[in-house]
């Protein structure tokens, strides 16, 4: 089992005829993920090079298809109005990959669509090893296996899952959350449902500088997964304080937000955290070690 | 995109905030002639985005013309000293010359964003006129808050249930729901990130004005409001900001620092690993840079002389695990600085890995040059050359 997506989950693309929705469309048809056909306003009845069927409306795509998961390769104006019609449509899990979506429309999405799961924006996405990628992650680096990982920032989640593959540890699902200050799915929705997954048996966490979606993980594990075997890792802990680098989330202010305090947060629930993407490996390796 | 407080007033002003009479100059002159036209006493600030103008000595008082001119040479006389946030202080360019209150009580008053809830809070204390920091950390239970409902929006009891809770004056209570309200009308209309009034002032005569305004824009809502861009040319970007944009980034993708270890990844996230993997190697980093998602050729060219040309790496590790950004490209990028470039010379270390790693390697090796595995291996190997 995965969480939140397998290889029978039905996927539409809204944005599959442009240039990333197509592209990456042909890679996670190639990892092998049921995409049942995609969503262009105007070039309903058209195929893509697939052969995939394209419709005007998210409406009209689930009807004919029974699609439960959406990936969103829109422009930032219109990711709102596109998550809007996939939950006005019945869709229960959406993936947005858009970068630059104001926060105030995130604000009002996530206020307004109880029931339907969002990832992102400004995320790669999640894949479940071996069964089914929603989003722009090279899938070759995956190999299926028993830890789940969630991190803030996309390349870093590739970087550790590459690491991971290396030393011979599978994963379960990784989950790319995205960094933007209001997301969807937080690292606490990501663990409870790993908490609830029979098939995951490790967590690795990669968080970062800015924010306290790390000390709010921390928390929840300390409560609710303390025999867990977890590793956590902070990005940008030589960040200069007061610099905003990137993410919008990324800024140190007064103690709130800081490599410290994340740091301790974790140590104190139990986590080890790695000075080095390179070290989870054997930080995971030695708590599984302790539990087995 | 943050708002000088002329500018943020001017949007309290539309939303139907009261503020104080003022006018916005540029010189000691233009200060004199505004104090002039009117009668009172007045107040002249210094517009610039960081906090501390108080402390600075760049807000100063003027009862007359000749007094007002005098204060306004002197706030222009120096930039606003450095602190840990801003260690190379800010330029003064223009001044605010406001109406002086006969201030009674002085209150705090802000709207932001919540991230773990994912609401927009409404937060009030009692304390106003000093830093909100210094007031959360004195009197944390003195700021009441109040967590908005995006689907119901503001309503007049928030304001009500929020002057008793924080057990503002009694003077301030029939004033202050439509305040808040009006705020929180311009907070949702501009997709504003943060607005702040502090201080809120009750005066002698029992009125409530905001004396200060602070207002945080989300860069990505600009494009529902074109008048803004305008507004932005008078804004300063410092240089880093200025060299992010002239290279096509966005302006918070580079950063610079006094080490010696230029540094390039895709992504924010891996760009500060990067960093994080060159200290640990026993390097000091020369940058940060994200060259964002889905960097083409030219991008990528136009990086690597950003960080040759502007900062001191004497060795420069790009770092790219692909994924909407194709190794290919990035390929082609590198390719194309090391053989057009006219800046000088520095070793490179590269580590290509991701979407089209095979084709980005055989670009790579068709010129010569040879990735390295893993972001350790790449750090270690930039700081040697770096001696």
């Amino acid at each position: 089992m995965s969480i939140f997506l397998d290889k029978n989950s039905k996927v539409i693309v809204q944005g599959i005829t442009g240039s990333e929705g197509s592209y990456h469309t042909d890679r996670m048809v190639k990892y092998g993920t049921n995409i049942v056909g995609g969503v262009t306003p105007g070039k309903g009845g058209q195929k893509t090079p697939h052969g995939l069927p394209v419709f005007d409306t998210v409406k009209d795509a689930v009807e004919a298809t029974g699609a439960t998961h959406t990936c969103i390769f829109v422009p930032p104006p219109f990711a709102a109005d596109a998550l809007y019609e996939a939950y006005e449509a019945g869709i229960t899990f959406a993936v947005c990959i858009t970068e630059g979506v104001p926060v105030h429309d995130m604000l009002k999405v996530v206020g307004t669509t109880p029931g339907m799961r969002i990832i992102g924006p400004n995320c790669p996405g999640l894949v479940s090893p071996g069964k089914a990628s929603i989003g722009i992650m090279p899938g070759h680096v995956f190999t299926p296996g028993n830890v789940g990982l969630i991190s803030r920032s996309g390349t870093l989640t590739y970087e550790v899952v590459d690491l991971l593959t290396r030393a011979g540890i599978g994963q379960s699902t990784c989950i790319g959350i995205g960094g933007d200050p209001i997301i969807g799915t937080t690292f606490v929705d990501c663990l409870r449902e790993f908490k609830n997954d029979s098939e995951t048996t490790a967590v690795v966490v990669c968080g970062e500088i800015g924010g306290s979606d790390e000390e709010d993980a921390a928390a929840f594990i300390r409560e609710h997964m303390p025999g867990t075997p977890i590793v956590a890792f902070i990005g940008g802990r030589n960040a200069p304080p007061g610099k905003s680098l990137g993410h919008a989330g990324a800024i140190i202010s007064g103690n709130f937000g800081t490599p410290q305090s994340k740091i301790a947060a974790f140590e104190a629930a139990g986590v080890p955290v790695a000075d080095r993407p390179s070290e989870i490996p054997r930080l995971l390796s030695e708590r599984l070690a302790v539990t087995a | 995109m943050n708002l000088m407080e002329y500018q943020g007033k001017e949007l309290f002003k539309r939303a139907g905030i009261p503020v104080p009479r003022s006018g916005h100059a540029l010189t000691p002159n233009e200060v004199a002639e505004h104090i002039e036209k009117t009668v009172g006493e007045w107040v002249v600030k210094a517009q610039v985005l960081m906090g501390g103008r108080g402390k600075a000595g760049k807000i100063k008082f003027a009862n007359t013309a000749d007094e007002g001119r005098a204060v306004a040479t002197d706030i222009l006389a120096t930039p606003m000293p450095g602190n840990r946030q801003n260690p190379q202080g800010e330029e003064i360019k223009s001044l605010l010359v406001e109406e002086k209150l006969p201030i009674a009580k002085e209150a705090y008053c802000a709207i932001a964003i919540d991230r773990t809830q994912k609401k927009p809070v409404i937060m009030v204390s009692r304390f106003g006129g000093m830093d909100i920091e210094e007031v959360a950390e004195k009197h944390p239970d003195s700021i009441a808050k109040f967590y908005v409902d995006t689907a119901i929006g503001y309503s007049p009891f928030i304001g009500r249930e929020l002057a008793f809770e924080s057990e503002l004056d009694p003077g301030y209570r029939k004033q202050l729901p439509a305040i808040v309200g009006a705020l929180y009308d311009l907070f949702f209309r501009y997709g504003a990130k943060l607005v702040e009034i502090n201080p809120l002032v009750l005066t002698s005569e029992g009125r409530v004005f905001a004396s200060d305004a602070k207002v945080e824009l989300d860069d990505d809502a600009l494009f529902r409001n074109p008048e803004f861009a305008e507004w932005q040319k008078h804004l300063p970007l410092d240089e880093d900001e200025q060299l992010a944009v002239k290279a096509g980034l966005g302006i918070r993708n580079f950063r610079r620092f006094d080490g010696n270890v230029g540094t390039m990844a895709n992504g924010a996230g891996l760009a500060m690993a990067t960093m994080d993997a060159v200290t640990n190697a026993g390097g000091k980093i020369a940058n940060f840079l994200d060259v964002g998602g889905g960097a083409n050729a030219e991008r990528v060219r136009n990086c690597y002389e950003l960080v040759v040309n502007n900062t001191g790496a004497k060795s420069f590790f790009v770092n790219i695990f692909g994924g909407i950004t194709r190794g290919d490209e990035v390929a082609k990028g590198i390719v194309a600085a090391m053989k057009e470039t006219t800046s000088r010379k520095i070793p490179l270390v590269i580590r290509l890995t991701g979407t089209n790693e095979a084709e980005g390697r055989k670009i790579l090796a068709d010129n010569n040059m040879t990735p390295v595995e893993t972001m350790d291996e790449g750090a270690k190997k930039a700081v040697e050359l770096a001696q």
